[in-house]
């Protein structure tokens, strides 16, 4: 059998050919967005002329494939070249806002992922009692409900009534940890609201099913209290599927939370992606397009290598 | 002596079709101090679950319907929760039918087995630790004083189950019910899980209840044998005196199930369908799994391939049916050679042979009527629809011994163990095989019920004069059912001829392990081989 660090690096081979595949397929995405980005940016009363000269400036006159191989030669080398709208350096306009858009995703993570698994053990624990159907209910309310609509009742409850959090998420950089994390705590509440239930499920179906196990059973006729065999016994047995969607729901919190993002307007990248889109500011679309993909390969990969390691019979391959 | 579990007039019922069902009815016993009780029968006779009651114990789906479970004065039946918890493990410990399923493939093996006498409070961790090593020492597992320290999957079938008795061992309990410990076993692995099992219950002076479907392995350790059907009570001896002189006819039918059938005599120059010629085979690309394979099948001829788990007689299958490719070596089927890959194959020598597997539950779509599972074959090589189609399934229905009106459109879940096999047959049977593969085509079934398979095997080869290739562990299944015996060692061939002639001496050491592995229907026959092996070992 092959041996763990085999599996490994053959796993992440096949990251970056997906990477690769997907940086065409951005590349193609923004070629079909309808309208012209000169025109866009030099606006309706430019004429045929300016347009033209404006493009050829833009080097939007060269054939795709050209332009392809620049691009990711840029790519490579950490250049994602300058915004049509402003002219300034992509990765400038970008940086700061994913380091905001990670703050905010990986605090919600933080409070998100331990929760949902607390609840979704509690009820594998509890299962098909009042107690289990309280927690499935309020958790998939909350994912029925549309985010702004969360976000909104949020804000009402805890700016507008209680005073005690902000709305705007309006953060900036000389705020420090503690003060940062207060006034991102409603969105992060937000998002958590809408990822718990997802986690929960799987974390929930996933004990359930390994409690079917024979060795389920015999640590049941050991005399093992049920709280500790689902903690101990169960749970470990059942990481890898729980591992797989708490690393789609992290990827969804990076690249999926605009509309949170605009509620609260904080300065993430799924705004800056939309704003773009608006403007035709086709660097700073293929940009945060391609950042989104590597961050969704880099935590699926990660996910599958801690699967991996979750398996005592991959773990090891020492006899 | 007083008695330490006393069950009277249980019964236990199971929730099945929307209703409360008996499964065990009216069954006492009783175990004294230090004393073995066999409990006997096939499946779903209630053996495991009265097994499991005696800790007050139901599995999902069941519950103790009324009766008396006394456990040294403890009354079971009705206990809480929590009072059950706390004897169970400490006061009676449970070894299950298949060990490699019963540890948690996470936690070390010596962490499972620190965990009951800790949580119970015992022991310490250490201290049971090094109570571990000792019981591995004395259960005869390699290296002790690491094993325990493996995970579960780094063990192999028998050491884990003489791992799972210790484990069972862990809070010294009163009272341990061994759950078919041997049946996943082969012959020489079972013999040392069946000498921890006298270890523990002769030396150590434990009271056991051993449940198993094999009289013959029953017989080396009990001292009292209860033989159960359909959850009764059928009948209950000690053991020599049950052995010996049977009262009921089913207890005569189970002690009878290991003679021999009568086997047709083939034709020594009938020509040869299956030739395989100097066959190896690899899964990683180095290192043959098996190697320098010569064997010839004669049509109407019933080859049986013998070996332990691991010796590649199911590789062997492999690589005929071209499910795995071999890489040296020619296999030729009816006089020419076959494509090393499936795909390669014609349809007609897919046709030609057939194969039926060990577990026909999972060899059948539990979605299919048996009408569509027969019929796939017939009209995928014969083209056969409609009519024609609905009159040949219920001629195969009628060749299995299944009535063709009350069977045909039944889903195959609908069907028991047994008939499910049969099912397997009839579908081989619509290819019009000239051979068939039979991997362990026995071994997941009772006793009584495999004896019917071989017949209707038997039968359907003296009509058809189809060949079998017989994949078999069991080696009460060869004498049986064979003409030829193949037997297989670490992926070689290391003896193979006439059923006479490999049965009788001399031997080939390996033959001679294995045939003196298989337990005799005499109680003394363990003891006698454990002094030789001792003996000679000195």
């Amino acid at each position: 059998m092959e041996n763990l660090t085999q599996l490994i690096f053959k796993r992440c081979l096949a990251s970056v050919a997906t990477l690769f595949v997907i940086s065409i397929i951005i590349f193609i995405g923004v070629e079909l967005l309808p309208g012209d980005v000169a025109q866009a940016v030099l606006g309706q009363q430019a004429t045929p002329e300016t347009v033209d000269a404006f493009r050829k400036e833009l080097k939007l006159d060269l054939p795709p494939m050209v332009r392809y191989g620049a691009w990711l030669k840029g790519v490579a080398h950490g250049d994602f070249g300058n915004s049509l709208a402003n002219g300034r350096p992509v990765a400038d306009q970008i940086g700061w806002r994913l380091g905001n858009t990670l703050f905010l995703a990986l605090l919600t993570s933080a409070i998100a992922v331990p929760l949902a698994i607390c609840l979704g053990m509690l009820a594998a624990f509890y299962r098909n009692t009042l107690f289990d159907r309280c927690i499935s209910i309020s958790t998939l309310s909350f994912i029925s409900f549309p985010e702004f609509f969360i976000a909104y009742i949020l804000i009402l409850v805890f700016s507008i009534q209680l005073n005690w959090l902000p709305s705007l998420a309006a953060v900036n950089e000389n705020m420090g940890l503690g003060t940062r994390i207060y006034t991102v705590l409603l969105p992060a509440m937000t998002l958590t609201c809408v990822v718990t239930a997802h986690m929960m499920r799987q974390t929930r179906a996933a004990i359930i099913n390994v409690l079917a196990s024979a060795y389920i059973e015999m640590a049941q006729i050991k005399g093992i209290k049920r709280l500790r065999i689902i903690v101990l016994h169960a749970f470990p047995n059942s990481l890898s599927p729980v591992i797989n969607v708490v690393a789609l729901n992290m990827a969804y919190l990076i690249v999926g939370v605009v509309i949170v993002e605009v509620v609260f307007v904080y300065p993430g990248l799924g705004q800056l992606l939309v704003d773009s889109v608006a403007k035709r500011d086709l660097p700073v679309v293929q940009a945060s397009g391609l950042i989104f993909s590597v961050v969704y390969i880099l935590l699926n990969l990660i996910a599958d290598i801690l699967s991996m390691l979750s398996n005592p019979k991959l773990r090891q391959s020492r006899i | 002596m007083s008695n330490l579990l006393k069950i009277r007039n249980l019964h236990i019922e199971g929730f099945y079709e929307n209703q409360w069902q008996p499964i065990v009815k009216n069954v006492s016993l009783e175990l004294k101090r230090g004393e073995v009780l066999g409990l006997i029968g096939e499946s779903g006779a209630g053996k495991s679950t009265i097994g499991l009651a005696a800790m007050g114990y139901t599995r999902q789906g069941c519950r103790l319907a009324s009766g008396s479970i006394d456990l040294e004065g403890t009354e079971l039946f009705g206990a809480s929760d929590e009072d059950l918890r706390l004897i169970r493990g400490s006061k009676v410990a449970y070894v299950a039918q298949s060990a490699a399923a019963s540890f948690n493939p996470s936690h070390r093996v010596i962490r499972q087995y620190a965990e009951a006498p800790v949580h119970h409070g015992l022991k310490s961790y250490k201290e049971a630790e090094e109570e571990a090593v000792e019981l591995y020492r004395r259960l005869f597992l390699p290296t002790p004083e690491k094993i325990g320290y493996r995970f579960p999957h780094e063990l192999s079938g028998g050491q884990l189950q003489r791992a799972m008795v210790a484990m069972a061992m862990s809070c010294e309990p009163d009272i341990i019910v061994f759950d078919e410990p041997t049946t996943a076993l082969d012959v020489t692995t079972q013999i040392e899980v069946l000498a921890a099992v006298k270890e523990i219950t002769e030396k150590m002076n434990k009271a056991a209840l051993y449940i198993t479907h094999d009289l013959a392995v029953v017989a080396q350790v009990a001292h009292r044998i209860m033989v159960l059907r359909n959850g009764k009570m059928v009948e209950e001896g000690e053991t020599r005196r049950l052995i010996k002189n049977p009262k009921e006819k089913y207890t005569r039918d189970l002690l009878n199930v290991r003679k021999s059938m009568d086997n047709h005599e083939i034709d020594p120059s009938s020509d040869v369908i299956l030739n395989i010629n100097n066959v190896a085979a690899t899964y990683t690309g180095h290192d043959n799994v098996i190697e320098d394979i010569d064997l010839k099948v004669q049509r109407g001829q019933t080859v049986a391939l013998v070996g332990e788990s691991g010796s590649g007689k199911s590789t062997l299958a492999r690589v005929i049916t071209g499910l795995l490719p071999r890489t040296t070596g020619d296999i030729s089927f009816l006089g020419q050679s076959l494509s090393t890959t499936l795909k390669q194959r014609k349809k007609d020598d897919l046709r030609r042979l057939q194969m039926i597997y060990q577990m026909p539950d999972t060899a059948l779509n539990p979605r299919h009527t048996v009408r569509k599972v027969i019929g796939r074959p017939l009209k995928f090589y014969f083209g056969l629809k409609g009519k024609a189609a609905e009159l040949r399934i219920r001629e195969l229905l009628e060749k299995i011994e299944l009535n063709p009106d009350a069977y045909i459109d039944r889903l195959t879940t609908e069907l028991s163990g047994g008939e499910k096999q049969r099912i397997c047959i009839a579908r081989a049977l619509a290819a019009e095989p000239e051979l068939i593969i039979c991997d362990e085509v026995t071994s997941a079934l009772d006793q009584l019920v495999a004896e019917g398979i071989l017949n209707l095997l038997q039968d359907l080869q003296n009509k058809t004069d189809v060949s079998y290739l017989f994949i078999t562990h069991d080696l009460a299944t060869v004498k049986a059912i064979a003409d030829k015996i193949v037997i297989m060692l670490q992926g070689k061939i290391v003896e193979q001829g006439e059923k006479k002639k490999v049965l009788s001496p001399p031997h080939h050491t390996y033959t001679d392990k294995l045939l003196a592995s298989v337990p005799k229907m005499d109680p003394d026959w363990l003891d006698t081989l454990l002094e030789e092996r001792a003996s000679t070992y000195l």
